[in-house]
């Protein structure tokens, strides 16, 4: 557990990409097997252990310290984890029992039961000292945060292995922790890893948003463009019997919408927007949320909210591998593909044609309707590549709404941001009173959010816990996608990725915007 | 033997605390006729006081930094003498917390009141220790006033920078440490621990570094970083003011690594928040333990909580049935900790 942690210290503390992926480099190197296979599972969220909730560990720490204590220190340090490793009662001196190395943790936790799970972790926590039982709990509630991604991980393994981080991607879902005949490849020791990938999930291609000072530099002859629907991106795969619907990181959802896998009859992987769709009509991205994050769907909602796909592209067409085909190729053929099968529930997503980029920005300021998140650009001749490589794919996104607000709540952040007021919720005026009407924790620099917090801490009238309330009087200007119906919130809005456009010092509050300008921009 | 409850005379006022019978302040925030003072950090020696006691390390110390605001007239007072005041008795005991810093005891009506300002229990080669004194009404910070507040033994702190200037030798690494205390305090761990070689200094380290050699503190060979070649810096050590260390100053180093002193870097957001590449937890404040064993060992039935996480230390008091309050005083910055 020691090395570890160790790992996990330093990683939290080096700012750099290169130095990250060295430490890692150097951990892979020297730890031995099955430690670096479940230490790559912990960085990678393949870990899971679903015995230990953070209610529970929160319960654990109450049975040593005052329960208002913790509340103060949980408030000042922002993170569980920390928070319960380093408040953690040592006994002095510490139990004489070794420190458990971490297949030791991860192989009793595998085999207890679940009552055993919390005395486990509470005999580690009085042999661990603080930065190994941070180690410890990160472990175990399985969301490290510490500034290293999946895809950081998979690269620096990749580094190591002097191979290309996407023939890791490539055989990543059929590979299992502690990943034993992944670190043999790597060593030159054995083969791939067969596939075996059969209705595996394939990395998906991702666009870089556009900037449009770089448009000039671009050929608009070279590019495609096609709309990009305000669904959720996934990526269908259907093998003999086996049909999975994937999110864009690989997560499973077909369980949700038996409704697309029952007219899933077909051989292919292909790439589409999950919507949901009325009479032809994409309905807005609220009712698509009324199906995810569900285990179990009623009939009810299959029937109120029914699932469509519309479909972007083709990986593979049976057996055959299309992704090194350039994008016209694969787009050609999917549409042959699509006459042939004719599959219920989906449709293709139309291409847009256009002579230049002035038609193009044109027709995305005329984009208003609701299915529409704007365009994307992608070049004629683009192979299908995982990641997000720069330059084949750009992501265009139609102009925000924005909304002057008032400032009406500050909350302190968790992670980095622990010591600073950086999550605002915002108010619009209904009459004489301020109605919330959302919240935002981007879209300032660092320097603005230093202003930021000093106002907060400035202007506070009144505490609860971690938040302040402030006196009405910083107009924030607001941007976000779009704004639906909510009966959540009190302003019976939502609006859609709102994040902080401009902080408007100058603005007296009172002139903020007023609720009413705010309905009148719903759409759906 | 009834006693006159140092409520009826301590009073908190907007200059700070003020001890009526004896007509004086302790560590007021703005300028007053007579001010005794517990140490030298800035936010505790403010300029422009009239009168000024303290020990004759603080008085040196403001000097220093202050010049001719260091107060018109200057009385030092060792520790263990004690003086009258107006009607009041007062004693300086050591604090533990940097050179000259003190507690003050105030003896009055029968009762004795101890204002003790900052201070540690932790064995510090630069200063006096600390001094437990027993009394009826204990006055304390909080800075570190959370149970997740427990500083590690130093030297193994310390140790974490040697290590490190073992694996990256070709590094220059740069410590972030307070002008006055953290600085001498992290070199004569430094020297504690086996490390001869010469240190470089940050300008603004130098001249409380000399005052300290002046009070008999060793801190061996010191030269300017600012007149050495990146060449020469290369696996050296290198102490700075916390604000220089992670800014353009530093851009003289040769790839540093970044390291800072602090007892704030117990919370590893903070240390990150600081671009901290190599957190230190070495702080001149008394951490939770500390904080709590010494209301137990002075053994006051009440406390006073000056400044920091007050409402934590007021509410672990009370649950060993001590009377306790927060005085709530402002002006006192966390950051010198």
């Amino acid at each position: 557990m020691n090395r570890f942690a160790a790992l996990i210290d330093s990683l939290v503390f080096t700012p750099s990409r290169n130095g990250k992926m060295r430490l890692l480099a150097d951990y892979f190197a020297h730890t031995p097997a099955p430690d670096r296979g479940w230490a790559l599972a912990a960085l990678t969220g393949t870990l899971v252990f679903h015995e230990a909730k953070p209610a529970a560990i929160r319960q654990l720490v109450l049975s040593r310290v005052d329960p208002d204590l913790f509340a103060w220190s949980y408030d000042y340090v922002g993170d569980l984890a920390e928070t319960a490793a380093l408040i953690w009662p040592e006994r002095h001196p510490q139990a004489n029992s070794l420190p458990p190395s971490l297949s030791e943790v991860v192989d009793a936790l595998h085999a207890a039961k679940r009552a055993e799970v919390m005395g486990l972790i509470e005999g580690w926590m009085d042999t661990l000292d603080a930065s190994a039982r941070f180690a410890l709990l990160k472990l175990i509630t399985g969301s490290l945060r510490i500034g290293v991604s999946a895809r950081l991980a998979k690269t620096a393994l990749a580094e190591w292995g002097r191979l290309n981080v996407d023939d890791i991607e490539e055989c990543w879902h059929g590979l299992t922790p502690p990943y034993q005949a992944l670190f043999a490849w790597l060593e030159g020791r054995a083969e791939r890893p067969d596939e075996g990938l059969g209705a595996g999930f394939r990395p998906l291609m991702l666009a870089h948003p556009l900037d449009e000072e770089d448009m000039a530099g671009l050929d608009a002859a070279a590019y495609c463009a096609e709309w990009k629907w305000d669904g959720i991106r996934v990526q269908l795969v259907a093998r003999g019997a086996e049909r999975r619907i994937y999110s864009r990181t690989g997560d499973e959802l077909s369980g949700a919408f038996p409704d697309l896998a029952d007219h899933m009859s077909f051989d292919a992987v292909l790439d589409g927007e999950l919507l949901v769709v009325r009479d032809g009509v994409v309905a807005p991205f609220n009712d698509l949320q009324q199906r995810l994050n569900r285990k179990q769907v009623t009939a009810k909602t299959l029937q109120e909210f029914p699932a469509f796909v519309r479909l972007y592209d083709m990986l593979f067409d049976r057996a055959e591998d299309l992704r090194s085909l350039g994008f016209l190729e694969r787009r050609a053929r999917l549409e042959r593909w699509y006459e042939e099968v004719r599959p219920r529930r989906m449709d293709l997503s139309p291409m847009v044609p256009f002579a230049g980029w002035d038609e193009l920005k044109a027709l995305r300021a005329g984009a208003r309707e609701a299915g529409i998140e704007g365009l994307m650009l992608k070049r004629c001749d683009s192979p299908y590549t995982a990641g997000r490589p720069k330059g084949p794919w750009f992501k265009w996104k139609r102009g925000a709404l924005t909304l002057d607000t008032v400032l009406m709540y500050a909350q302190r952040g968790h992670g980095k941001r622990s010591s600073y007021y950086s999550d605002f919720t915002f108010g619009a005026w209904r009459g004489d009173e301020l109605v919330p009407v959302g919240k935002a924790y981007f879209g300032f620099t660092d320097a603005e959010l230093v202003e930021l917090d000093r106002w907060v801490r400035n202007h506070t009238t009144k505490r609860f816990g971690p938040v302040r309330e402030v006196a009405p009087g910083l107009v924030l200007e607001v941007a976000f996608d779009s704004v639906h119906r909510s009966g959540r919130h009190k302003s019976g809005l939502a609006m859609r990725f709102p994040r902080v456009h401009r902080i408007r010092w100058d603005k007296p509050a009172h002139e903020a915007d007023r609720l009413e300008t705010l309905e009148r921009m719903v759409v759906g | 033997m009834a006693s006159l409850h140092p409520e009826r005379w301590v009073r908190v006022c907007p200059e700070g605390l003020y001890v009526m019978p004896g007509g004086f302040f302790i560590d007021p925030v703005r300028p007053v006729e007579r001010a005794i003072i517990t140490h030298g950090h800035s936010d505790h020696a403010r300029p422009g006081h009239r009168r000024v006691l303290a020990t004759p390390g603080t008085l040196a110390i403001m000097r220093q930094r202050l010049g001719d605001g260091a107060g018109e007239a200057q009385q030092a007072l060792e520790y263990g003498e004690t003086i009258r005041l107006g009607d009041v008795t007062v004693r300086l005991a050591p604090a533990g917390h940097v050179l000259g810093s003190a507690q003050v005891v105030v003896e009055h009506g029968g009762a004795r009141i101890v204002v003790s300002g900052d201070y540690k229990r932790t064995y510090d080669r630069t200063c006096a220790p600390f001094e437990p004194v027993p009394c009826d009404v204990f006055v304390t910070e909080a800075t570190f006033g959370l149970p997740v507040f427990r500083h590690p033994p130093d030297l193994s702190e310390v140790g974490k920078l040697l290590h490190s200037l073992e694996v990256f030798p070709e590094r220059t690494h740069v410590v972030g440490v307070y002008a006055l205390g953290k600085c001498q305090r992290v070199i004569t761990l430094l020297r504690a621990s086996g490390y001869d070689r010469p240190l470089y200094l940050h300008g603004a380290l130098q001249p409380v570094c000399d005052l300290y050699r002046g009070f008999g503190v060793e801190l061996g060979e010191l030269r300017p970083a600012t007149a050495a070649a990146k060449e020469e810096l290369k696996g050296a050590l290198v102490l700075g003011p916390p604000g220089a260390v992670a800014d353009r100053w530093a851009r003289r180093l040769s790839d540093p690594v970044v390291a800072m002193a602090s007892g704030w870097m117990r919370v590893r957001q903070r240390a990150r928040q600081r671009g901290v590449e190599l957190p230190l937890v070495i702080s001149d404040h008394a951490d939770w333990d500390e904080l709590t064993r010494t209301l137990d060992e002075v053994g006051a039935p009440e406390v006073w909580v000056t400044h920091g996480r007050e409402e934590a230390l007021v509410h672990h008091a009370r649950s060993r049935g001590i009377r306790a309050r927060a005085l709530a005083l402002v002006g006192f910055e966390e950051d010198e900790a």
